[in-house]
C-alpha cells in the first residue's frame, strides 16, 4: 500500500526513484531518505535488534536513529551500519537488513529474547568470566557469528576521497533557524563564515515543523536565507556536511558528502568524501535538540516513534507513517504532531499524557478539534510484535509510582511518543564543556567551555523558534565582532513567528509498571537492547557511577553512541541510587560524533601516498636486478639479490662468501649524514660521543657512541674530520632525524654558546661500499690517481679523489671486518658510480649484498647494531665497549650515569656470543635463555638473544645474546627453552671471526 | 589541536611541533659533583603540574627552533610562548 500523501513536502514527485530493500524493488522520489521511502512503501519492520534480535522500526527521522541500520551497496563500495534515516535516496540504491539471519521477517537468533531471563546486564562478563578454554571454544565463536551489525567490505575501495584544510573567522554549525540567523549576521559584516549542516537542505527543524517566519513559510524562509548568505563573499556553504569532531584551540573536523549517489564514479578531481579540517577563530554551536523516547513496555515495537519524527515524515517527506495514531508524553509538543498526522488524513485514537494537566495551546487545539486526551495515564502495553496494534492505559497513581485504575485498550497502528528534548551537546563536550542540568526544562544545557565557543537554539533550551532565531542572530554577529568584524549589534531579533505555545514538560523517566513488574522489556537503548531493568539491576550490583553503568549494560554504545536513551539511562540510574541527574552527570562524548568512514579519513593517503617511500639513486638497478627490499624507517634497502632459483637463504649464504672471499658491493646511501661545522664543533662532539675528539686530526675518522643523559645508547656512527671547523657525522638509517634533532637540541638549549651548525646531507651523498679481499683490486681500476696502499690510505682515514671520473669522498671504514671501501658521491652520480664499480669488479665475479648479508657479516665481526642489541636499557659497558668510554674527559653525555648504582650493578646483561651445540640450529631472536630448562617454573630467565643467523663462512650458526653477568659466564651452558624443544647453547665470546682483525687491510 | 604560537613564526597547527617536556631544567654545570640523588633527579624528576606549566617545544617541522610555552595543562590553553633564554613568563610550574 502507498503512504505517500498526494501533495506537500520537500519531495520532487518530477523526479520517482526506483531502489530495492532486502531484494524489494521499491520506488522513491529525490528528496527522500531511504527511512522516508521504506515507509511511504508501508515497510515499518527494517531491523532486528542486536541482542535479542527482536523486530524493530524505524524511530526517529535523523542521524539519532538507534534502530534501522542497513547495508548500503554491495562489493567493494558497500557500506555497512548506515541508519534508514541518514541515507538520502538515490535510483538503484541497494540496502539490506543488518543482524538478521535468514531474514528481518524470520529471524532464527530471536529465540534470544524467549531465554531472555538468561541474559541480563552483565551477562557477558558474568559468562566468559567463567573459563578460558569455554571462551575460547564455544563463546567466542558464536558471538563473533551471532554479533556484530553491518559486513565490511573485503575489497579495496576504489572511490576517491580529499582533506581541505580552512581557517575562517566563525564556523557556525547547524543550519537550522538559528544556524542560519547566526551566519547570516556573522556573514554580513564581511567575517570569513562557514555554515555547516549534515542535511542536504539548510532548514533543520522547520522541514519538520510547519512554521511561518516573517510572513514567509519556514521551508522557503531557509532556502531564501542560504541563497542570500550564497552571495557573500566570505561565506562558505557546506551542505550534507556534518562536524563530527571538536579539538582543542577550535580545531573542528567535518565530513562533506560530495557525491551520494553510488551509480556515479568519483575522482580526484571529484571525491566521493571530503574532510573538512577547520581552525576558526570563533565557534557558533547551533546543532538544536534530538527529541527523547519514553520508557514503557514493548516500547521497541515497529511502529513506535518519536512524534517529531512523524512529523518530518508528514511535513517534510509527504509520508504518513500510520493511519490510526495514538500517541504518549510529558510536553506539550506531541499534540502538534497529533494535530499534524491529523490534518494529514489519519485517525487520532487518542493522546496519552503522563502530566497531571496539559492545558497549554496545543491541548486546547487538540481538544477543540476532537482528540481524545487522557490526562495523568500511561501506556503499560503495547500489542504487536511486528507492527504495533494497540496499547493498553492505566492511570498513574497520586504519587505517580505505581499505577491504577481498570486497564483500556486502544487499537492504533502507530504510537508516538515524546520524553522531552535533548540538546545535542556532543560537540560541545568533545574539548571539555562541561553541562548543566535544567529542572524546569528536563534536559542537560552547556555551561563552561575552554574554547572560543558560543551557543544558540536548541541547544540552549531555546526551544520555540523566535527565541531560537534571536539567540542565533545574537550569537552570529557576536562571534563575528569577537573575531574582529562588525559592531556585535545583530540587524534583526525580532522574527514574526507563527508558532504554538511551548507549554511545559513533567519529567516521567520510566513508566511505572502494573503491579510492580512489567511483562514486557522497557528499552532504554534501543539498539544494544538495554532496559530499565538492567540499570536497575547494575545499580544495584554496584556500578553506581554513569561510566561503569555504561560498560556494564552497554547503554549509550554502538554506532548511534545513545543519541536517543543516554538521558532516559542516567536519569534511571539517578533514580535508582538515589542522586540529582546534575550529580550523577553524563558520559564523556568524544568524536566522532556520527561514524566517519575510513576513506575519507585516509583522503588521499592511500597506497603509495599511504607513507613517503625514500628510494637511492640506485633503486632502479636493484629492482632490475630483482632485489627483494626490507623497509627501514621510509627508506627502501636492499635486503638480498636472489638469483634463479636461490630461496633467501642460498642468496645470503653466497653474498656473506663473496665478501669474505671476493668482493661485494652494498648501497649504503640511506645511512645518516651530517654535515657539522663551525669553531666548537670538535668540543661539541667531544661532549655528545663519550669517547675524545679533539685531537682528531683532518682526513681521519673514528667511531662514536651517542648516550642519553641516562647512560644509554641510542645511536652509533663514524665521524670523519674534514677540516679545522669541519665535521661530516654518520648515523645509522633509522636514527638520521633523531641523532640532528639531538643535536640541535642541545646547541640550543644548553649550549647556545657553541658556535656550530647541523644539517642534514643524507641524500645528498650517495655511498657505495666496497667490501671484501678484492676491494682494493676493484678500486684501483676505476679511481687510478689514489694511493690505496695501507700506508697511504690507512684504515680510518679518508681521502679526497676521483672515482670514475665523479669527485669523490673515499672513507677506509669497514662493518664486515674485510677490507672496505665507502665511496661517497653526489646523488646524482650514485647509480652511475654503481654502474662503474660492477663493471671494475666484473673480473672479479663483484656481488651485491643487502642488508641481511650485512647484518651476518656484522654479526659474526661481533659488531653491534643500535636498536638490535640495544634496546634503550644497554651501556657501552653493556656492550663490552669500554674501550670507547673516554675515563679523561670531565664530561661528556651521559658520563655521570656510567657512576650511578644501576648501571655499575655486575648483574647487569652484558653482550655474549652464542653457539648452539648443533651447528644448524639457528635460534630466534628474542629468545629467552636459562641456565636450567628443568627447574621449577616460572624459570628464571638469565638472558635474551638479539641477533641469530647461519654463518657460511663459519659452517655454523651464530648468535649474539645480552645475558645477566654474561662475561663472567662465558664457557658455560645455556638452554634456549622454545616451543617445540630446547635448544643446548654455549656462552662464548661475542666475536667469532678475525678476532685480530687480521683481514682489515686486505 | 592545539594552535601553538611560535616565537619565531606565529601561529601554527600542533603537528608541525615536537613537545620537549618541563622547561627551565638545565643541565648541571659539573654533574660529577652532584649525588646520585641530584643526578636521579635531574634525570628522572619532573612536575606533574595541574594548571600552569612553563614546558619546551620545538618546531619541528617550521624554523626547527626550540622555544618555550606557557600551557594550563587543564584547559590546554598555551597562554604564552617566549624564546630560549627570555625571562620566563609567569611563574607557573617553575621549581620555585
Amino acid at each position: 500500500m502507498d503512504y505517500r500523501l498526494s501533495h506537500g513536502g520537500c519531495i520532487d514527485r518530477t523526479k520517482p526513484l526506483s531502489f530495492c530493500f532486502n531484494g524489494e524493488t521499491l520506488n522513491g522520489y529525490e528528496g527522500d531518505t531511504l527511512a522516508s521511502a521504506l515507509l511511504a512503501n508501508g515497510k515499518h519492520l527494517v531491523a532486528r535488534s542486536f541482542k535479542y534480535h527482536r523486530p524493530r522500526g524505524i524511530v526517529a527521522a535523523g542521524v539519532e536513529e538507534p534502530n534501522a541500520m542497513v547495508q548500503l551497496g554491495r562489493g567493494a563500495t558497500t557500506i555497512p551500519n548506515l541508519k534508514a534515516t541518514e541515507v538520502h535516496l538515490f535510483d538503484g540504491l541497494e540496502a539490506t537488513s543488518v543482524n538478521c539471519w535468514p531474514s528481518v521477517t524470520f529471524d532464527i537468533n530471536a529465540a534470544n529474547g524467549w531465554f531472555s531471563n538468561l541474559f541480563p546486564a552483565g551477562f557477558y562478563y558474568k559468562t566468559f568470566m567463567q573459563s578460558q578454554a569455554l571462551w575460547m571454544k564455544v563463546f567466542e565463536p558464536h558471538i563473533r557469528r551471532s554479533a556484530g551489525w553491518g559486513k565490511a567490505p573485503s575489497e579495496p575501495d576504489p572511490d576517491c576521497y580529499d582533506h581541505k584544510h580552512v581557517h575562517c573567522d566563525v564556523l557556525v554549525v547547524g543550519g537550522g533557524p538559528s544556524g542560519l540567523a547566526a551566519a547570516y549576521e556573522a556573514g554580513r559584516t564581511g567575517a570569513r563564515v562557514i555554515l555547516a549542516d549534515e542535511q542536504v537542505a539548510f532548514g533543520g527543524s522547520l522541514h519538520a515543523l510547519k512554521r511561518r517566519i516573517d510572513g514567509v513559510d519556514g521551508v522557503a524562509w531557509a532556502a531564501r536565507q542560504a541563497a542570500e548568505l550564497d552571495t557573500m563573499d566570505e561565506v562558505t556553504l557546506l551542505p550534507h556536511t556534518t562536524v563530527f569532531g571538536y579539538y582543542h584551540h577550535n580545531y573542528l573536523c567535518a565530513v562533506e558528502t560530495c557525491i551520494n549517489s553510488h551509480g556515479i564514479a568519483s575522482s580526484p578531481a571529484n571525491p566521493r568524501m571530503r574532510l573538512w579540517h577547520i581552525r576558526a577563530a570563533q565557534v557558533v554551536l547551533a546543532t538544536g535538540a534530538h527529541e527523547r523516547p519514553l520508557i514503557f513496555a514493548d516500547n521497541d515495537r515497529p511502529g513506535v516513534m518519536l512524534a517529531n519524527a512523524a512529523q518530518s515524515y508528514v511535513n517534510r517527506y509527504a509520508v504518513l507513517p500510520g493511519t490510526n495514531v495514538a500517541l504518549l508524553t510529558n510536553n506539550d509538543g506531541a499534540y502538534e504532531a497529533a494535530l499534524d498526522l491529523k490534518a494529514a488524513g489519519a485517525a487520532v485514537a487518542g493522546i496519552v499524557d503522563l502530566r497531571s494537566s496539559a492545558d497549554g495551546d496545543l491541548p486546547q487545539r487538540a481538544r477543540a478539534a476532537g482528540i481524545d486526551v487522557l490526562i495523568g495515564h500511561v501506556v503499560t502495553a503495547v500489542q504487536g510484535r511486528s507492527r504495533v496494534r494497540g496499547i493498553s492505559i492505566r492511570q498513574l497513581s497520586e504519587d505517580r509510582r505505581s499505577v491504577t485504575g481498570p486497564e483500556k485498550t486502544l487499537a492504533c497502528d502507530l504510537l508516538l511518543m515524546s520524553g522531552g528534548w535533548s540538546p545535542v551537546v556532543h560537540l560541545f563536550c568533545h574539548t571539555q564543556g562541561k553541562l548543566a542540568f535544567d529542572e524546569v526544562r528536563a534536559c542537560f544545557l552547556p555551561a563552561t567551555s575552554q574554547e572560543d565557543v558560543s551557543c544558540a537554539g536548541a541547544l540552549v533550551g531555546s526551544f520555540d523558534l523566535a527565541g531560537g532565531l534571536r539567540d542565533g542572530a545574537i550569537k552570529g554577529a557576536q562571534a563575528a565582532m569577537a573575531a574582529g568584524f562588525g559592531a556585535g549589534v545583530p540587524v534583526q531579533t525580532d522574527f514574526a513567528c507563527e508558532e504554538p505555545g511551548e507549554g511545559t514538560i513533567e519529567a516521567q523517566w520510566s513508566v511505572p509498571a502494573p503491579g510492580g513488574h512489567t511483562k514486557g522489556k522497557q528499552f532504554v537503548d534501543f539498539q544494544n537492547d538495554t532496559t530499565a531493568a538492567d540499570i536497575g539491576l547494575a545499580a544495584r550490583e554496584g556500578f553506581e557511577s554513569v561510566e561503569h553503568m555504561k560498560r556494564y549494560t552497554l547503554s549509550g554504545f554502538g554506532t548511534d553512541q545513545g543519541k536517543t536513551g543516554n538521558i532516559n539511562a542516567l536519569a534511571i540510574l539517578s533514580s535508582r541510587v538515589g542522586r540529582s541527574i546534575q550529580e550523577t552527570g553524563t558520559t564523556t562524548f568524544r568524536p566522532p560524533y556520527t561514524p566517519v568512514p575510513f576513506g575519507a579519513m585516509a583522503g588521499r593517503d592511500v597506497g603509495q601516498m599511504n607513507d613517503p617511500v625514500r628510494i637511492t639513486p640506485m633503486h632502479d638497478w636493484h629492482v632490475a636486478q630483482g632485489a627483494v627490499f626490507e623497509d627501514v624507517g621510509q627508506w627502501k634497502r636492499p635486503w638480498y639479490f636472489p638469483r634463479a632459483g636461490e630461496d633467501m637463504h642460498a642468496a645470503v649464504n653466497r653474498e656473506c662468501l663473496a665478501v669474505r672471499n671476493g668482493v661485494g658491493v652494498l648501497d649504503a646511501s640511506t645511512l645518516g649524514k651530517i654535515d657539522i661545522r663551525g669553531p666548537d664543533a670538535a668540543e661539541f662532539l667531544n661532549r655528545i660521543y663519550t669517547n675524545a675528539w679533539l685531537k682528531l686530526d683532518i682526513g681521519r675518522v673514528r667511531y662514536g657512541l651517542m648516550c642519553h643523559e641516562d647512560g644509554m645508547i641510542f645511536d652509533d656512527g663514524t665521524t670523519a674530520r674534514l677540516g679545522d671547523h669541519h665535521f661530516l657525522m654518520t648515523t645509522t638509517t633509522g636514527g638520521a632525524a633523531t641523532v640532528l634533532d639531538w643535536l640541535e637540541e642541545y646547541l640550543q638549549t644548553e649550549w647556545p654558546d657553541l658556535k656550530v651548525y647541523c644539517t642534514s646531507v643524507t641524500e645528498q651523498w650517495a655511498t657505495v661500499s666496497v667490501a671484501g679481499p678484492k676491494a682494493r683490486a676493484v678500486l684501483e681500476k676505476i679511481c687510478p690517481q689514489t694511493s690505496l696502499s695501507p700506508d697511504d690510505f690507512p684504515f680510518l682515514s679518508f681521502v679526497h679523489g676521483t672515482v670514475a671520473g665523479i669527485p669523490a669522498r673515499i672513507f677506509r671504514i669497514s662493518f664486515t671486518g674485510e677490507l672496505s671501501y665507502e665511496i661517497n658521491v653526489p646523488w646524482w652520480s650514485g647509480q652511475t658510480l654503481w654502474e662503474a664499480v660492477m663493471e671494475a669488479g666484473k673480473e672479479f665475479d663483484i656481488t651485491p649484498y643487502g642488508t641481511e648479508a650485512m647484518h651476518v657479516l656484522r654479526a659474526e665481526k661481533g659488531f653491534v647494531i643500535v636498536g638490535q642489541e640495544t634496546d634503550g636499557t644497554t651501556t657501552p659497558q653493556d656492550l663490552g665497549m669500554d674501550w670507547i668510554v673516554s675515563k679523561k674527559k670531565k664530561d661528556f653525555i651521559g658520563k655521570r650515569s656510567y657512576d650511578r648504582q644501576d648501571t655499575s650493578r655486575s648483574d647487569r646483561k652484558q653482550l655474549v656470543g652464542i653457539l648452539t651445540d648443533d651447528p644448524q640450529d639457528v635460534l630466534p631472536e628474542g629468545a629467552q635463555l636459562v641456565a636450567n630448562p628443568t627447574a621449577p617454573k616460572p624459570i628464571p630467565m638469565i638472558g635474551h638473544v638479539t641477533s641469530s643467523y647461519y654463518s657460511a663462512c663459519l659452517g655454523h650458526s651464530i648468535a649474539l645474546a645480552l645475558v645477566k653477568s654474561g662475561r663472567e659466564r662465558i664457557g658455560e651452558t645455556v638452554f634456549a627453552p622454545l616451543e617445540s624443544k630446547s635448544v643446548r647453547a654455549r656462552l662464548v665470546d661475542p666475536i667469532f671471526y678475525d678476532r685480530d682483525g687480521e683481514r682489515r687491510d686486505g | 589541536m592545539h594552535l601553538i604560537d611560535c616565537p619565531f613564526c606565529g601561529p601554527r597547527a600542533e603537528l608541525e611541533f615536537h613537545y620537549g617536556g618541563e622547561a627551565h631544567i638545565a643541565r648541571p654545570e659539573d654533574p660529577a659533583a652532584l649525588t646520585d640523588e641530584q643526578w636521579a633527579d635531574f634525570l628522572f624528576a619532573r612536575r606533574n603540574t595541574k594548571g600552569l606549566f612553563r614546558e619546551r617545544w620545538m618546531h619541528t617541522a617550521g624554523c626547527r627552533r626550540w622555544f618555550n610555552a606557557v600551557r594550563d595543562t587543564v584547559s590546554y590553553r598555551v597562554v604564552a610562548t617566549y624564546r630560549m633564554g627570555e625571562t620566563p613568563i609567569g611563574s607557573g610550574g617553575a621549581k620555585d
